[in-house]
């Protein structure tokens, strides 16, 4: 027994012994590619990522869609998809933009749109940190700027931008969430009008808005918009601490070009960031120095209580034009077409990252005020003085890389600029300019991001890549294929990449935070007791059906795992049938789905408590099954019903019903 | 069983520990019993909540089938541990009861009759006050657990009783409103 004992021993120690060799092997061999990391320190990478099932990730992030039109939530450091919020796109897994309640959140003053393209996301901030409460994202094809509602996860308002084409340089917050603003990309004739492209010059005009939140309900409203000359304005950061009060745009296309920006749009030398004093710009508003124009734009919004969307369309604007209101802008001159525009955590420092350039340029607001102080001006554009150059620069991080596009910064004084030419992430010193760690991407990175990296309050543990392509990264999935996140430590000097997740769409900018801040609000359920639907069925009794004309109205309910009615006669072809469906569960992640042989829009997905509606307009006579989508219970495959279709001059009495027909 | 010993003997290789395996080598039940642990502890990297680790996890036999021969002694499992009542029906409680029953509890329940769960009419002769507020309160335990609420969801073909959330309060409404059937 003893010989057998031993050599099981042996062999046991050899299996252990081979089966780390291969581990360190495989982790060696994906380091490969990598500047850093041992066999070591990669199986120590693997733990700081890490979350054991069961336990929760330390950050929520909100990564941007992209052209998916959508904003998805992951959590952090584990990389895992933890909900994809339908934002500007319709969704029939949620009956999103389907479903009669939140059509009227994809309304537009050009109708009904089922696709946005979503770029910035933003979290609300108090004193310059992160609150938890909302985070808004803007759409630039279609000018708008969505609010999502952080309890419920879901899409709360959307309001559009007037005199705008193309709203890039948005929703950048204000340190208390006063404003978020929307920038245009594309200018535009403002109002819109027929004229020859080639005016552009003369007759284009570049709308930056100003979009007032309110503190309590987050409720966005059209404050007012400044007239910038025709530049193409890219992005933008709100101030800080010292600097709150202004708001940094930056531009490009400052040669005013209409055609092949590719070459023309390069040709200066300089490029502008536009600082607007928009505590300035209340004061001009209050003393009746703007112009009213007429402007049809909409604005929705989304009710808990109701389960409704509504659409309301405005129809004035209120517009500063710089010439008339001195002190409202100054242009900070900053080299070759600048990208994103970045203010530090202490609000000193703004950084202008000149995509065409392998520097950065670090403008000071301290000196800034001096120039305007002092007129130190270099000239002026539409009215609008020019600040000189070295009087308001504060340094520049030489030969970083090629093609910065933005800076996130940490809470010890370190800058980190992704440059997407030479894709590598770049961490330099703020005062020093020096530059003091690079990390590869994989491969050419857009933006990037830290927890709170455009706040007050970095929370400098991990940063994200937003990278625009992936390549060889995962198993190719054919021509097309998700874009890519990379993770990185920055607790220490040396920046880390720890994971590679695959994203929707692309995803331009993110945010994270705590998840502390979120997680003791998330809701659960929607209270039966606070259900204000129209046509909302507070129980089985009074469920029903009702005909007006060819419109039907089913007023149903579910609960595990039945619907009441699930037995209904007398529909005709061609009638409008319209199933207000409520949900009667009161208890977390229990919601049922409702779907319809035949019905050409979506499925519904209706929440504990809530009450939502399909469309159908039955075209042939039957009878038609529907039932429940979402595994709800053991009886789930028995959650199904039918409704009777007969001609359109039948004479079928319309009648309803489940199990005995007295019962409901 | 050889193979088994031996593997034990990797745990149990180290010289102060001989005694202990002679003694394990000498009983097989124990070897049985020891097996298990170390597989059970290994499989659940030594997690506490395995259930080899509690000890006195199996219940005596007995008491389970007294619970189950009467169902009045069944208090249930949830935060409901006793409930007194008054001699009289609070009247103003059991309407509020009926009220919070019509609206959260007749999509499955008919207060006399059988529908998609039991009827509540006399259930008070059948169940401890104590075991109705604990069904209505934590029935998600309940029916994995509790052998009276463990028949009953085989006895209604499956369909799990719903968690509708009420408060304890509004529980011992309904409560109320069923001394009233």
């Amino acid at each position: 027994m003893k010989n057998q004992s031993n050599l099981l021993f042996r062999l046991f120690f050899a299996a252990l012994a081979a089966f780390f060799v291969v581990v360190l092997f495989s982790c060696n061999n994906s380091n490969n590619n990598q500047s850093s990391g041992s066999g070591a320190l990669a199986s120590d990478v693997a733990s700081r990522v890490y979350v054991p099932p069961g336990q929760y990730d330390e950050f929520y992030s909100f990564l941007s869609g992209g052209f998916s039109g959508q904003l998805s939530v992951y959590g952090l450091p584990s990389g895992r998809l933890l909900k994809v919020i339908p934002v500007f796109s319709v969704d029939p897994e949620k009956a999103y933009g389907f479903n009669e309640e939140t059509k009227p959140m994809l309304n537009t003053s050009h109708g009904f749109i089922p696709w946005g393209d979503a770029h910035h996301p933003e979290l609300s901030q108090t004193n310059g940190e992160t609150d938890g409460r909302w985070i808004f994202i803007n759409d630039n094809n279609t000018p708008r700027v969505a609010r999502i509602d952080l309890t419920t996860f879901e899409t709360a308002e959307i309001i559009e931008i007037p005199n705008s084409g193309g709203n890039h340089s948005s929703p950048f917050t204000t340190e208390n969430t006063k404003y978020v603003v929307a920038g245009t990309r594309f200018s535009v004739p403002v109002p819109q009008k027929d004229v020859a492209i080639s005016s552009y010059a003369e007759t284009f005009k570049g709308a930056l808005s100003f979009i007032k939140v309110d503190p309590h309900t987050g409720q966005m409203s059209l404050a007012f918009q400044v007239l910038m000359p025709a530049f193409d304005y890219d992005l933008a950061h709100s101030g800080k601490g010292k600097s709150d009060g202004w708001t940094f745009f930056s531009s490009y296309n400052t040669e005013q070009k209409n055609t092949l920006l590719e070459v023309e749009a390069s040709q200066n030398d300089k490029d502008f960031i536009a600082a607007i004093n928009w505590k300035k710009a209340e004061e001009f508003v209050a003393q009746g120095k703007y112009k009213e124009l007429k402007a049809t734009y909409v604005h929705n919004l989304y009710s808990d209580s109701k389960h409704s969307a509504t659409s309301e369309t405005l129809h004035n604007v209120k517009v500063l034009i710089p010439s008339d209101c001195p002190g409202l802008v100054y242009f900070l001159p900053t080299p070759k077409s600048p990208h994103g525009v970045d203010v530090d955590p202490t609000g000193e420092y703004i950084v202008g990252n000149g995509k065409l350039s392998a520097d950065l340029t670090v403008h000071s607001f301290t000196k800034m005020l001096k120039a305007i102080d002092n007129k130190a001006f270099d000239g002026e554009v539409a009215g609008i003085p020019i600040l000189k150059y070295d009087e308001v620069v504060a340094g520049v991080v030489e030969g970083a890389g090629l093609g910065p596009l933005h800076t996130e910064f940490d809470a010890r004084g370190n800058a980190y600029t992704s440059f997407f030419i030479s894709s590598e992430i770049v961490k330099w010193k703020l005062g020093t300019w020096q530059v003091l760690d690079r990390v590869p991407t994989y491969y050419s990175i857009g933006h990037l991001m830290i927890p709170g990296g455009d706040s007050r309050k970095p929370n400098g543990k991990y940063m994200l890549a937003l990278n625009k392509i992936t390549k060889d990264r995962f198993l190719p999935t054919g021509p097309e294929m998700d874009q890519s996140c990379q993770l990185f430590d920055i607790s220490g000097d040396k920046m880390k990449l720890l994971l590679d997740f695959p994203t929707i769409g692309e995803p331009h900018y993110g945010q994270a935070l705590l998840a502390s801040k979120v997680q003791p609000k998330s809701r659960k359920i929607f209270k039966l007791d606070e259900n204000k639907h129209p046509y909302f069925t507070p129980s089985e009794k009074e469920t029903k059906v009702v005909r007006e004309g060819n419109t039907v109205h089913v007023y149903m309910t579910t609960i595990r795992s039945h619907f009441a009615p699930d037995n209904i006669e007398g529909i005709k072809v061609g009638d409008k049938v319209y199933f207000h469906v409520t949900n009667l569960e009161q208890d977390w992640d229990v919601p049922h789905g409702f779907a319809v042989l035949g019905a050409l829009n979506a499925e519904l997905l209706i929440m504990p408590g809530q009450t939502e509606t399909l469309f159908w307009e039955p075209q042939k006579e039957g009878v038609i099954p529907f039932y429940c989508t979402d595994f709800c219970s053991a009886l789930h495959q028995e959650m199904q019903g039918y409704v009777r279709v007969s001609p359109r001059n039948a004479n079928v009495a319309l009648k309803w019903s489940l199990g005995d027909s007295e019962s409901l | 069983m050889k193979d088994k010993v031996v593997f034990i003997s990797f745990f149990v290789k180290a010289k102060i520990f001989k005694p202990i395996k002679r003694l394990i080598m000498k009983i097989p039940s124990l070897q049985a019993v020891l097996v298990f642990a170390v597989l059970t502890i290994m499989a659940c990297g030594g997690s506490s909540e395995s259930p080899a680790s509690k000890p006195n996890a199996p219940k005596p036999k007995s008491m389970v089938q007294k619970k189950a021969e009467d169902p009045m002694k069944d208090k249930g499992i949830g935060p409901v541990k006793e409930v007194k009542f008054d001699a009289e029906v609070n009247t103003e409680l059991a309407a509020k009861g009926e009220e919070i029953y019509k609206k959260l509890c007749t999509a499955c329940h008919k207060p006399d009759q059988k529908f998609i769960g039991p009827a509540q009419k006399g259930v008070l002769d059948r169940r401890s006050p104590e075991w109705v507020m604990n069904m209505i309160l934590n029935p998600e335990e309940m029916i994995q657990k509790d052998p009276v609420a463990k028949k009953l969801l085989m006895e209604f073909n499956g369909a799990p009783m719903a968690n509708q959330n009420l408060t304890q309060e509004e529980a011992r409404a309904v409560l109320e409103y069923f001394r009233t059937l």
